[in-house]
């Protein structure tokens, strides 16, 4: 049985304003991995992800992105989300006047759809979502609140990773999920991603900081400058990093 | 600089608020019109044709002599070509054999219009709990359940029959509230109008039905020019809704109305629109020139006055409902959703004008602008000496579409004695790219997306509007929202 990569990047250059922002990038992702990406301020890291994700600032230049060994390249972002793409925003965005369980209840049925199941009513849900809120220690409370209106930051990540758990997404990308959390709440959700991850599933994590690594563990650790990864390692790498920044790499 | 893929979204989101107008068909029928222009001769004629009374014709001329004076207003925020009021038929009404019966004798091509618009007026198929006047160019087709409510003492009939069934009413209290010289299209309407609805609710009576006018211009060359007067005797209470449509036409037509409510002590009226004129095209060419004078005066104690309004169509509105807070504890509302596309224009708000004691009001205005259009707010609160512990609560909530759309508020506050509490609160938010990718990256369609966040948006003032037009209003908007994404 050959083995096929949940994700394969094959030398991938995209431009955003024809400023160019990944260089040559190659990487391949296995089901049951985590790989987290590092990397100094501007290095790409970002973009990356919301390449991935199919955001329509960002015009590919060349090379390919598959997923499940087919090209997601010409796919809407809507369609990537239906094959299980999630990406968790780094900035998560403030949808006013519209409740973050309706809101859920409209994610979770479009995957259904997709999945060729029923829909569930808001009654169904609620019994669906309640379990998950436990993941993330969330209160219900949270369901009648605007989309991330008035969330601090913890609560708006917290929600970011209820949104991935719920759907059930197979790659998930984390854009510094990390940032701005305390101790705490960096302790909850790292809880439930490692509940989440499973042998079936894949994630990246893009962080700037080691300690995010004390709770999950990599299977591989990239530094990506420039619009490449220039070196990978194991989680060891995360902690050299760490000691020593990112300069004596170049 | 806008990439490809940029472009591919903001088009998207243009298909889905552009869809094709439904009411754009027009009627053939035969036509007994006043040749275009405006001069004396003209106001003598329409008054001649509807056998008015002679303080009614005086009443014209002398509005027409204040309307030469006059000069339009050019302090909206909005842009366009000076009308020619000499090219405008004033008088057009479908031609009839002999006075009307019944029903069964009305043109059934009038009726056929009627009931493609959604308001079915024959005995069998209309709307039970909800009384209607059809007007259709320049004069009203058919009044339903008056005979009902004629039995609680209500009169609810056009115009045109007012002047002649109750010229003492319309004597007393037509342009009381809207004097003739009030502005320029008040003016206007004073001089030409043609019909409209009247009502009159006795001393204690909660009017059992909802009561309705719809509005058609059928003709490409006329203008529309009603006028509505609502009287609400002491205790007693009134819901009141109004629709609105147009033929597509690329040329503009004018409509100028007029409304006036006078709530006495204790009364209550609600006072309802949904407007979905002809809005033109994607161009901008042709549409409805919608400049409307609505007023209602709190005259007596604890009176009520609400306006709710949903404004979707008109290639220009300029429309401010306002209320007179005479009465001591008087309330006035103002509830409005004014929906923008394409070069659409609206400039809309309301007036609060405090003189009772304790009198209160409440402005929540949503404006909600796509494609190249333009919304403004205009809104004043004007709080006199007299009106000891006055209080106002305004909301002004704008919501942008795309990146081409523009909002504006311009909320004016005067407050003349220091016992009120005025508030104002003012948020712009826009359906953009980014919000539009997270939906996505939920797995959910820009048109989902879309629909969700204008529900939400508008939801305060869905509420307020009366149970089978807030269904209308759901109705419409996402008719104009709804669609294919490309």
């Amino acid at each position: 049985m050959t083995n096929i990569p949940i994700l394969e990047i094959k030398d991938l250059k995209a431009t955003v304003n024809t400023n160019e922002i990944l260089k040559s990038l190659n990487l391949k992702v296995y089901k049951g991995e985590i790989h987290a990406i590092m990397g100094p301020n501007g290095s790409g890291k970002s973009t990356f992800s919301k390449i991935l994700a199919g955001h329509p600032a960002y015009e590919i230049l060349s090379g390919e992105v598959l997923f499940n060994g087919t090209s997601i390249l010409d796919l809407d972002p809507e369609e990537r989300s239906h094959l299980g793409i999630f990406l968790a925003f780094q900035y998560p965005i403030e949808i006013p006047g519209v409740s973050n369980e309706d809101f859920l209840r409209l994610a979770y049925n479009a995957k259904q759809t997709f999945k060729n199941e029923p829909e569930v009513d808001p009654i169904e849900f609620l019994g669906i979502i309640n379990q998950k809120l436990d993941l993330v220690n969330m209160s219900p409370i949270f369901l009648s609140r605007n989309v991330n209106e008035g969330f601090s930051g913890g609560e708006k990540k917290r929600n970011e990773i209820l949104q991935m758990i719920l759907l059930d997404s197979e790659l998930s990308i984390l854009d510094e999920t990390d940032s701005g959390l305390d101790i705490d709440a960096l302790k909850i959700i790292s809880q439930g991603i490692n509940t989440f991850m499973k042998e079936d599933k894949a994630i990246i994590l893009i962080t700037h900081y080691q300690r995010l690594l004390d709770y999950i563990k990599p299977n591989y650790v990239h530094v990506m400058q420039n619009g490449k990864i220039i070196k990978t390692g194991t989680a060891d790498l995360a902690k050299e990093l760490e000691l020593k920044g990112y300069e004596w790499l170049k | 600089m806008i990439n490809q893929s940029n472009k591919t979204l903001n088009t998207n989101i243009t298909k889905l608020v552009n869809q094709p107008y439904k009411y754009g068909f027009s009627t053939t029928i035969e036509k007994d019109i006043i040749e275009k222009g405006l001069n004396e001769n003209v106001i003598h004629l329409i008054s001649q044709k509807k056998n008015e009374p002679k303080f009614l014709l005086d009443f014209r001329l002398k509005a027409y002599k204040k309307w030469k004076q006059m000069k339009c207003p050019e302090w909206a925020q909005l842009k366009f070509s000076e009308i020619d009021y000499q090219d405008i038929i004033y008088y057009s009404a479908p031609k009839l054999k002999k006075k009307l019966n019944s029903l069964d004798e009305v043109d059934p091509e009038l009726l056929a219009t009627f009931e493609k618009l959604g308001i079915s007026l024959t005995e069998q198929k209309r709307l039970t709990n909800v009384a209607v006047d059809a007007v259709f160019d320049s004069v009203s087709i058919a009044t339903t359940f008056k005979e009902e409510l004629a039995e609680q003492g209500v009169i609810f009939s056009s115009m045109s029959e007012a002047i002649q069934d109750y010229p003492e009413l319309i004597k007393k209290y037509l342009g009381t509230v809207v004097p003739i010289g009030d502005n320029y299209f008040s003016a206007l309407n004073s001089a030409v109008f043609t019909d409209g609805s009247f009502c009159y609710i006795p001393k204690n009576v909660v009017c059992p039905l909802d009561l309705s006018t719809y509005f058609r211009i059928n003709d490409q060359n006329s203008g529309q020019f009603e006028r509505t007067l609502i009287i609400a005797d002491d205790n007693s209470s009134v819901s009141y809704l109004e629709g609105c449509t147009a033929p597509q036409y690329d040329n503009n037509q004018l409509h100028a109305a007029i409304v006036e409510l006078v709530a006495f002590e204790n009364a209550n009226i609600k006072y309802s629109t949904v407007q979905n004129w002809y809005a033109g095209n994607e161009q901008g060419q042709g549409g409805v020139y919608n400049f409307v004078t609505k007023r209602g005066l709190c005259a007596g104690a604890n009176s009520k006055i609400s306006w709710t309004q949903v404004e979707t169509g008109s290639n220009i509105t300029w429309k401010y409902p306002s209320c007179l807070l005479v009465g001591d504890k008087a309330q006035g509302e103002f509830y409005s959703v004014a929906l923008t596309n394409n070069y659409q224009q609206a400039d809309t708000g309301s007036k609060m004008i405090h003189v009772g004691k304790e009198s209160r009001s409440r402005i929540v205005s949503k404006g909600i602008s796509a494609g190249k259009s333009k919304n403004s707010y205009r809104g004043l609160v004007n709080i006199t000496k007299k009106a000891v512990g006055a209080r106002n609560y305004s909301q002004c909530d704008s919501l942008l579409i795309g990146n081409f759309s523009n909002a504006n508020t311009f909320p004016f506050i005067s407050v003349q004695n220091s016992t009120t509490k005025v508030e104002h609160e003012a948020s712009t938010s826009k359906i953009g790219e980014e919000q539009i990718f997270y939906f996505l990256q939920r797995g959910i369609s820009v048109e989902k997306g879309i629909e969700l966040m204008i529900s939400g948006f508008c939801r305060e003032v869905f509420t307020e509007l009366p149970l089978e037009f807030a269904a209308e209003a759901d109705r419409l908007l996402s008719l104009k929202l709804e669609g294919s994404v490309g």
